[in-house]
């Protein structure tokens, strides 16, 4: 869905986007977090307490998601592929780690 | 979003651990304390002080300047945590949380932020059309009262002091706090002395 | 390089002051990580008060240290900004002086 558009804003940047107008919030959309998601969020606190990250790092590498995978993925699945690839990246694993 | 994560992310992470402890980096024990300890960071603690504030003036003027430290008056460890900064509504202001660019919460005094907060639909709308995203959540503002979105961009983190409703007078900080929801922290709801009894 | 909440001495701007965000979309030119909504760049606001210096987000993002840069709230009246809403409802944001210049 690439546009032409200059203006149109980056894909997190989602203030205002009237593609979700007529999408209603859902207060009862409120599962507590699995245990994917608290593990993939433990892991993430480890590696900033660390220091092998800052949060600008990990929030920069899921602005780069391609579109469909960031409307696509669950949130914390989103902050995996952020922190695996911020891990690649510096060189803390080999992506022959994670193939 | 909600939802299960696909066999493909359940394995990576395993891989990432795995490799995580294969090169030294860190250790079982690691994850599970920073787990433990992320879960141990709950809604009551907010209310908590939102409650002390209502009742001690000096609290909530710590409060207000230094939310940061107000959290540590309470037990919540904040070292390494992004600053809280808190804010305080009135008969005539009322504040809505929001983090348009990514989902940043007060997870500190709060705990773990709700789906709905990180979903689009919230990110997008709650700047344009506040008062109908308040109205979802069946939140309508008396006539007169003005709205300020706060659109959480950078390092803070910001949590709202609500107005002590009417209907509360002489109640002890722990009635207080129990009326004082996750949701009324970030603005969507307002406390309200009925719900003391909904509740019981 | 000292930052954090109360270091707010070498602030340009003073509460009450008028701002302009600088327009632009920088980030359709190369990768960047921009913590200044698209919504608000271009628009004028109003100086809330500085919260304290933090290293520039700009550079952390790519592992790089982060020049330690004013952060202030600034507030925006919202109906100018999406050409509806309520009369006297706003935005209030965190940005850095980097991206402030005066009204």
């Amino acid at each position: 869905m690439d546009s032409p558009d200059p203006d149109r804003p980056a894909t997190h940047d989602l203030g205002g986007n009237p593609r979700f107008r007529c999408t209603p919030v859902e207060p009862d959309d409120d599962a507590p977090p699995s245990d994917f998601d608290k593990r993939v969020d433990a892991v993430r606190s480890v590696l900033r307490e660390k220091g092998l990250f800052t949060v600008d790092e990990m929030r920069f590498n899921i602005e780069a998601l391609h579109e469909t995978e960031y409307f696509g993925l669950t949130y914390y699945e989103k902050w995996l592929r952020s922190v695996t690839a911020v891990m690649v990246r510096k060189g803390v694993i080999t992506w022959e780690d994670i193939k | 979003m909600a939802g299960t994560p696909l066999p493909e992310s359940v394995e990576l992470l395993d891989k990432l651990v795995a490799a995580l402890k294969r090169r030294g980096v860190l250790v079982e024990e690691d994850i599970a304390r920073c787990q433990t300890q992320a879960e141990r960071a709950q809604p009551e603690t907010g209310a908590r002080m939102v409650a002390r504030a209502w009742l001690d003036p000096e609290f909530r003027a710590l409060m207000l300047r230094d939310g940061t430290a107000a959290a540590e008056a309470f037990g919540v460890a904040m070292a390494g945590a992004p600053p809280l900064g808190v804010l305080e509504d009135t008969d005539r202001l009322h504040h809505l949380v929001v983090c348009t660019l990514c989902s940043c919460y007060p997870r500190a005094v709060i705990g773990y932020p709700p789906h709905w907060y990180k979903s689009a639909a919230y990110r997008a709308r709650a700047v344009r059309e506040p008062r109908a995203v308040l109205a979802e959540f069946g939140t309508v503002l008396p006539a007169g009262v003005q709205v300020r979105v706060v659109d959480s961009t950078a390092d803070y983190r910001w949590m709202v002091l609500p107005t002590r409703p009417a209907g509360t007078e002489g109640w002890s900080e722990e009635q207080l706090a129990a009326i004082v929801t996750r949701d009324c922290l970030v603005g969507v709801t307002l406390p309200v002395a009925e719900n003391a009894r909904i509740a019981a | 390089m000292s930052h954090g909440v109360h270091d707010t001495a070498q602030a340009r701007f003073a509460p009450g002051a008028r701002v302009r965000v600088k327009p632009g979309r920088p980030e359709r030119i190369a990768p960047m990580h921009l913590r200044t909504p698209h919504y608000v760049r271009g628009r004028e606001g109003v100086v809330a008060r500085a919260l304290g210096r933090f290293p520039n987000p700009e550079d952390l993002a790519f592992g790089r240290p982060g020049e330690p840069r004013i952060l202030y709230h600034v507030e925006f009246d919202q109906p100018p900004v999406w050409g509806e809403g309520e009369v006297g409802d706003t935005v209030l944001i965190e940005i850095f002086e980097h991206w402030l210049e005066e009204a």
